[in-house]
């Protein structure tokens, strides 16, 4: 079932794409309307499932990841591995911030991050290049990335 | 500079940046009042840079997810400069990142249905300039999404 927003429900996500430590105080005043109506469309948004959650956004290099790189692996069928322990054995790897599975060129995207580039090659021989029915790898180094607020 | 009890906090407030800070301190063991003194300072130092909501693309209809990869008319100075600011101007589109590698600029957008998706390829998409090659990648799951760092 698909939500529907009027624009008030949009301005109030607007804001907590930005910010999702704003009060219900703070997102009325903003919006022009009372507090019980803000907590009301925020507690709907929640229920919904339009807001599925919270993320904090973390100063990556602050703390001491210097790299961040975007694998497309392709899956070498021929050994027939489980699709299953693939997945399995690559989400358990600390340094794999994301796995998608894609239809295309490649098979599944990695978001990887190591301190340096050295420490990239130790966790792409290391970790990467020994997974279950790994083939082709492509490795693209991050240089810079932002979010957009997409279509609200 | 970050000590130990600040990455333990650091790698549980990741996994829930909502949880309470009594759920926070347990977990990181430690005490609410010093877990909320020290996310402060982090928050402060720029360490803690924002918490989002994370909006479900899905619940408003958007069932279609394309990573497209392209590649940019490198002869062109500012051929970055002008495709990532009419990219900004495409709503549908939900990040732009910029790589070192075979691949220059990778957009992820969303859209309705298939049909919608083609309207805005061709629309918009294709229109954006300095492009020399695109490729897409169509989303099937999120196998991991967490984005946590290895603290």
């Amino acid at each position: 079932m698909t939500v529907d927003l009027d624009p008030i429900d949009r301005a109030l996500l607007r804001l907590l794409v930005q910010d999702a430590t704003c009060s219900a105080g703070a997102l009325a005043r903003a919006l022009d309307i009372s507090q019980p109506n803000a907590w009301r469309r925020l507690d709907r948004l929640r229920s919904r499932g339009v807001i599925k959650g919270y993320r904090a956004v973390l100063d990556r290099e602050a703390l001491g990841f210097g790299v961040a790189v975007f694998l497309g692996i392709k899956l070498a069928l021929k050994g027939r591995v489980s699709i299953e322990d693939f997945e399995r054995a690559v989400t358990a790897i600390p340094e794999v911030q994301t796995v998608e599975h894609v239809l295309g060129l490649y098979d599944y995207r990695l978001r990887v991050v190591a301190r340096d580039i050295a420490d990239f090659e130790r966790v792409l021989r290391r970790r990467i290049m020994t997974l279950p029915g790994v083939g082709d790898v492509e490795a693209n180094v991050l240089l810079s990335e932002e979010r957009r607020p997409g279509p609200i | 500079m970050l000590d130990d009890l600040d990455r333990r906090i650091l790698r549980h407030f990741q996994l829930d940046p909502t949880q309470t800070m009594q759920d926070l301190a347990s977990a990181a063991g430690s005490s609410a009042a010093v877990c909320t003194r020290r996310l402060a300072r982090l928050r402060d130092a720029g360490v803690i840079e924002q918490t989002q909501a994370v909006i479900d693309w899905r619940a408003l209809g958007y069932t279609v997810e394309v990573s497209l990869r392209i590649s940019l008319d490198k002869t062109q100075p500012r051929a970055f400069d002008e495709f990532t600011a009419a990219a900004r101007l495409v709503p549908q589109v939900i990040e732009i990142q910029t790589f070192l590698g075979r691949v220059d600029v990778r957009l992820e957008v969303i859209a309705r249905d298939m049909a919608h998706y083609q309207q805005l390829y061709r629309g918009k998409i294709l229109t954006l300039p300095h492009i020399t090659d695109i490729e897409a990648l169509m989303h099937v799951a999120r196998v991991k999404s967490d984005e946590a760092l290895p603290l």
